[in-house]
């Protein structure tokens, strides 16, 4: 199938008969016959097309996949123990044998960041998965009945966008206790606004539509109407919004780990060892504090260029 | 005399929108004081305590009395500026967050100016001339800026500029110790120190203040030029600059005087935004760098579980932004003529 085909079946225009494609003169003809019998491949060959205009995106989604195969598989393919020290080889440059160095304990730099991808990935993960849930839940609800529902959310959601975010966190995590778990609930409750509101928008344009009505009238309860029926359509703006998310909940949680909330030494986490490293960059040893924080970049990077690129194959209209 | 103006109204009424909003903002830090990790008499009596003195406490703090009549005695507290009293310090919480406010507001107005001076011409450029290398460069920027962990570029820099280069002087504070404190006049040293005429302090304090500023910048510029470039193309896109255009105005006059001035709202309106992630980001910032301000205020705080310290900072941040908020929608309502109309 050609470029052009794949891209109208993206962009939402007007899905043409097949026989009535000669009509219409100026159009190829040759792409738009190809376009009627193949509709369930026709997502999968704008992602093709679309990863193929956009080399980033491609490389997002490689960067993705060893993201996971770290954060999956990390802990039996790194060469040291992350916890192991050893006092004779503390603060080595990087070498062949410690290729990112080693820290002021003697423990491998490269073993502890790679280690740390699990951890990092879990608490944003399911910070995000816990306000993907919640929020949906509150903003679908206001969003189809409306009325005091709706005011009363909508104020709540305001007064929790009136904290700084990171700032809520950390009262939050202060208030609740410096456990791992707080850090996650801190995390959801600062996103949980986006989600919320993204849903609400999305189900309160269609509670009326044709498609609601007639799924109404034919018997359905209007929870199964909204859950099954309005929701979905939320679903791929919902995606964008997650993956953006996602960098941003982990750039979160290493914020909170990089102040000393939550997670604590020796766990291997990203930001805490930032913040552990943070004391030798004065007196030249950077590689403690510059590879995992590289890393950090690195899966938050990820994460925005993956959310950019979802956004493109979701809606290639909306591209800035 | 309301009715016959419709822009004082629209202001009146932005004002009272955001009284809900405190509201909410002091019910939420009110039960964020109260959630504190087992009893907080417990803990306010201090280590040495005995049952009796709990019980004491327990009945001074007035947590013996119910929730509401609780919160009533907290709102009156906050009333008269009473945060608690912070553990570490030993003194009022308002007290270590007003002597502090000014470091930190300098550090992050100066971040912003620096953003915004970097930002919005770097968006023009890349809506001018979409597909060039400054258009690339811009969504370069744009996206690495968001993903640029705070923490982590200040220590680059600290790297880079104190430790390799040595052009930059030890991230210890607001000013190395060589220097005199300037007389307090508003708190912002560099301000103070013109004021005094003292130049030599003026360069050491803009010198301690470079590092820091710029990670902040480099944080909060992305957001702001990513809004400049999109407002910028659709401003650039849209009917009124085709007609002047056609009416055969210079590009200089439709790109400044008509594209970018309609372009400029809703880049104001994200500044609300981002200084929100700015005051987050300060926190961090301000550990890197020791600066004396309120965040680093928070994280010793919260190392030494000072917990009155931590909510008061959590509040006036959040009165702060809400403030700030309101500035910039009155600011808006001067700036966009048709805003008053809308409103009625």
């Amino acid at each position: 199938m050609s470029d052009v085909s794949a891209d109208h079946v993206g962009t939402g225009a007007p899905r043409l008969p097949t026989e009535n494609a000669p009509a219409i003169a100026l159009a190829p003809v040759e792409p738009i016959a190809t376009e009627g019998p193949q509709q369930t491949s026709g997502t999968f060959d704008h992602l093709i097309y679309v990863l193929k205009a956009n080399p980033v995106t491609l490389f997002a989604f490689i960067m993705f996949g060893l993201l996971i195969v770290s954060a999956v598989f990390g802990p039996s393919l790194v060469p040291y123990d992350p916890l192991q020290t050893n006092a004779a080889n503390a603060l080595q440059p990087p070498s062949w044998a410690h290729w990112f160095g080693t820290d002021n304990v003697g423990r491998d730099v490269f073993s502890r960041v790679i280690v740390a991808t699990r951890l990092d990935l879990s608490i944003s993960v399911a910070a995000v998965a816990l306000s993907f849930v919640v929020g949906s839940a509150l903003g679908g609800i206001a969003g189809y009945w409306g009325g005091w529902i709706d005011s009363v959310l909508n104020r709540f959601l305001d007064t929790i966008m009136a904290f700084p975010l990171f700032v809520l966190a950390m009262g939050i995590v202060a208030a609740l206790g410096n456990t791992i778990e707080n850090i996650i609930y801190a995390t959801a409750i600062i996103n949980m606004p986006f989600y919320a509101r993204l849903v609400r928008a999305e189900v309160n344009i269609r509670r009326d539509a044709g498609f609601a009505r007639a799924a109404k009238l034919a018997g359905n309860s209007d929870l199964r109407v909204l859950a099954f029926h309005i929701f979905p359509n939320a679903l791929p703006p919902m995606m964008v919004q997650v993956s953006l998310n996602l960098g941003w909940a982990i750039l979160n949680a290493a914020g909170l780990s990089f102040i000393g909330l939550g997670v604590r030494p020796p766990t291997p986490e990203w930001g805490i060892m930032v913040a552990e490293g943070a004391n030798f960059i004065v007196s030249g040893e950077w590689w403690l504090a510059v590879f995992p924080g590289l890393w950090l970049m690195i899966a938050v990077f990820t994460f925005n260029l993956l959310g950019d690129g979802l956004r493109d194959i979701v809606d290639p209209r909306k591209r800035t | 005399m309301l009715s016959k103006s419709p822009k004082l109204r629209a202001v009146l009424f932005r004002c009272a929108q955001s009284i809900p909003v405190v509201i909410g903002v002091v019910i939420i830090s009110f039960l964020l004081t109260r959630a504190l990790p087992g009893d907080p008499a417990v803990y306010f009596a201090g280590v040495a305590a005995d049952e009796a003195s709990i019980e004491q406490t327990r009945i001074e703090m007035g947590l013996d009395k119910p929730l509401v009549q609780q919160f009533f005695v907290y709102v009156g507290d906050l009333l008269r500026g009473d945060l608690g009293q912070s553990l570490s310090s030993g003194q009022a919480v308002a007290t270590d967050l007003a002597n502090r406010l000014p470091a930190s507001l300098e550090l992050t107005l100066t971040a912003l100016i620096l953003a915004c001076a970097i930002a919005i011409p770097l968006g023009i450029l890349a809506a001018t001339r979409p597909g060039t290398w400054v258009d690339h460069l811009c969504r370069v920027v744009v996206t690495a800026g968001v993903s640029l962990p705070t923490f982590f570029t200040g220590i680059l820099l600290i790297y880079i500029f104190y430790y390799l280069l040595g052009i930059a002087p030890s991230p210890l504070g607001r000013l190395d110790f060589i220097y005199l404190d300037p007389d307090h006049v508003t708190g912002f040293y560099l301000i103070d120190a013109a004021l005094m005429g003292d130049w030599e302090t003026w360069r050491g304090a803009a010198k301690q203040l470079m590092l820091p500023a710029i990670t902040l910048a480099l944080f909060t510029l992305a957001p702001i030029a990513r809004m400049t470039r999109a407002s910028m193309l659709t401003a650039l896109s849209s009917d009124f600059i085709r007609t002047a255009r056609a009416a055969g105005l210079s590009s200089r006059k439709v790109l400044y005087g008509y594209a970018l001035r309609n372009a400029l709202l809703p880049v104001v309106t994200t500044l609300g935004m981002v200084f929100s992630f700015a005051l987050g980001a300060n926190v961090l910032v301000e550990k890197v760098f020791a600066w004396p301000g309120i965040g680093s205020y928070a994280v010793e705080a919260l190392v030494v579980s000072d917990y009155a310290a931590v909510q008061g900072f959590v509040l006036a941040m959040a009165l702060l932004f809400v403030a700030l908020n309101l500035v910039i929608d009155l600011l808006y309502a001067v700036i966009d003529p048709r805003i008053g109309f809308t409103a009625q």
